[in-house]
């Protein structure tokens, strides 16, 4: 069947220069088929990207018309402390991904073992996933509030300890982000993880302890290695989501922290754009971490060579 | 992993061994999952709990007494009502029609040949990894320009034109329907949209509905691009319904009608993925493994 199929998938394609009359009606109908997503993209996609590009060079408060301003936006930025500082705010909450990873792996690799109400587990695990993030982030604000809330009621039971005041301490309100990020997108990680184990032949193993593999041995070089297109895919996803944080901050702590310790670079955009009417500069910012974004991608793209084993090919 | 322990040690020691370590394991998986959860439960407790209660110093877990008057004062709030309608008002029409031009873009993708297929599809792919926040300021400019904002187009007519992740996912796994019986179909002189919709839809059905339960959880939680779009209340989504009443009541702490708020707010995606589990967390995982 397979060589049928691609015997007739060829086919059409055979005449490359000259394509015959029901081929180029096909070709006809392909592109009115991929029309409207095209469309969108150019649209909602393309054309507001050249436009924030454009409106980056210039002193737009949305109401004005725009004054061309070069790179002055851009300097300006460089030199601006909160944006230098949300910034380093959105960078300390990347450290929840490893964290989430290394966690998701654990408890994937546990469920991976026979073990009782797997399924129940993992639904239990991934119900933050689905959660509205308003919802939860309303939810969770309640559980860092200093005096009534969750976690502080928990420690003074059972530790007898008065915790800190998780959002208005300059440093605790980073710890309180990375703990509810990565509670929030642990079960993702263990799903893929899960699904990436039981891909791994058991043969691999049962040869690997035939040669006399200790544990850590056949982890390391079994395991790890070869779930590492899953660990790739989920460092890729959660950077770019993790570089685009926003809900969780302007829900939680919606004046962007003590000193602007909770601000993060999207919460600073918006709050330019729309609070303070300052659309060419937050384009600007716009910008700058739309390359840092790509900057990352295409750095672990390139160093995936290095550690990234692909089985089927 | 039993097996292979089998291999290295007496029959016995290794499952016993290995019975033991499950026993640990198990309980430390049943523990973690129970703080998962936990602050999800207080969420549904705290939401029968009175004011006092939730303000007071005595921690406790269990609402005393329990009060039930916080769901029907919810639902009597026109905010929440209106929230709730207009969520279904942008979510019904967009995976509606989203729906029908991804699946016809997914299938014109992977069953059709045409020049610059490839690269076309690499191009639309590339912009799942633009970020949302590098577009939303000259999105609202233009949805102000033609008077969109406060109204729910820019939230819906987007949609409508196609979702490049649901087409991505398709074109993934389109290996559901095969070539053969595509060039079978036309070969008897079957046009390409009869193919598409006598052919594609049905053999993909469960990868597309999948897809349109995902897709409706991100447009029913989907925070940002609501509250930058729409201004006037009457016009806002849940969410961002939600969200107001968290700064409106901060002051008088309402927070028992926040979280009832809230659990109703989430019963729709739980109930939806209570009901599609299996094929959510596949298509999850198979997203995961392909890319």
């Amino acid at each position: 069947m397979t060589t049928a199929a691609r015997a007739a998938e060829k086919q059409p394609k055979a005449p490359k220069k000259k394509l015959g009359k029901v081929a180029l009606k096909e070709e006809r109908t392909a592109y009115l088929f991929i029309l409207l997503p095209c469309v969108g993209f150019l649209l909602f996609t393309i054309y507001p990207l050249l436009f924030s590009v454009a409106a980056s060079a210039t002193d737009w408060t949305g109401m004005n018309d725009m004054v061309f301003n070069g790179f002055q936006n851009y300097t300006q930025l460089f030199q601006d402390e909160k944006f230098w500082k949300s910034l380093a705010n959105t960078l300390i909450y990347l450290i929840g991904i490893p964290i989430g990873m290394i966690l998701g792996l654990l408890l994937a690799m546990g469920m991976n073992r026979k073990i009782v109400g797997v399924r129940v587990l993992r639904t239990m695990y991934y119900i933050p996933v689905i959660s509205s993030l308003v919802a939860v982030s309303i939810l969770w604000a309640w559980v860092y509030n200093y005096d009534y809330g969750l976690l502080n009621n928990i420690l003074r039971m059972f530790f007898h300890v008065q915790g800190p005041a998780w959002l208005s301490s300059e440093s605790w309100v980073k710890v309180a982000m990375i703990i509810f990020m990565v509670w929030g997108g642990l079960g993702n990680s263990i799903v893929l993880y899960l699904a990436g184990l039981q891909n791994i032949p058991r043969v691999y193993y049962e040869a690997a302890e035939i040669d006399g593999a200790n544990a850590w041995q056949k982890f390391r070089h079994i395991t790890l290695a070869l779930i590492s297109p899953v660990t790739f895919y989920i460092l890729i996803t959660s950077l770019i989501g993790g570089m685009q944080v926003f809900v969780q901050v302007q829900v939680m702590v919606s004046d962007g922290g003590t000193n602007y310790s909770a601000a993060t670079v999207v919460f600073y955009e918006y709050q330019q754009a729309f609070e303070s009417g300052a659309m060419g500069y937050s384009c600007a910012i716009a910008w700058i971490l739309a390359l840092i974004i790509l900057v990352l991608t295409l750095v672990n793209f390139k160093l995936q060579k290095h550690w990234v084993n692909t089985m089927d090919e | 992993m039993a097996k292979a322990n089998a291999v290295s040690m007496p029959r016995g020691v290794a499952s016993r061994r290995t019975r033991i370590i499950n026993i640990i394991i198990t309980i430390v998986l049943w523990l973690g999952a129970i703080v998962m959860v936990f602050p999800l439960i207080y969420m549904v407790f705290m939401s029968f709990m009175t004011k006092n209660q939730i303000l007071s110093a005595n921690f406790s877990i269990l609402p005393h007494p329990w009060v039930f008057g916080k769901y029907s004062e919810v639902l009597q709030k026109g905010n929440f009502i209106s929230g709730v309608i207009n969520s279904f008002t942008v979510a019904i029409p967009v995976l509606l029609f989203g729906g029908f031009s991804s699946t016809l873009a997914a299938f014109a993708f992977s069953k059709m040949h045409f020049r610059g297929r490839k690269v076309i599809f690499f191009v639309l792919l590339s912009a799942i990894m633009m970020p949302f926040a590098a577009v939303m300021i000259p999105q609202y400019v233009m949805f102000t320009n033609i008077g969109w904002t406060d109204t729910l187009l820019p939230l819906i007519i987007p949609g409508c034109l196609g979702n490049i992740g649901m087409i991505f996912f398709l074109q993934q796994n389109a290996g559901g329907v095969p070539s053969s019986l595509i060039e079978a179909a036309k070969i008897d002189g079957c046009g390409y949209f009869r193919i598409y919709w006598q052919m594609y839809l049905p053999l993909m059905k469960g990868a597309i509905a999948t897809q349109l339960i995902l897709w409706f959880m991100g447009i029913w939680n989907d925070y940002l691009a609501p509250t930058i779009f729409l201004q006037d209340e009457s016009k806002w989504t849940l969410q961002v319904v939600i969200r107001s009443f968290n700064s409106y009541y901060a002051v008088q702490s309402d927070y028992a009608l926040i979280m009832a708020a809230s659990v109703i707010a989430m019963i729709p995606t739980l109930l939806l993925f209570f009901f599609f589990q299996r094929y959510i967390i596949e298509s999850v995982a198979i997203t995961g493994m392909k890319s």
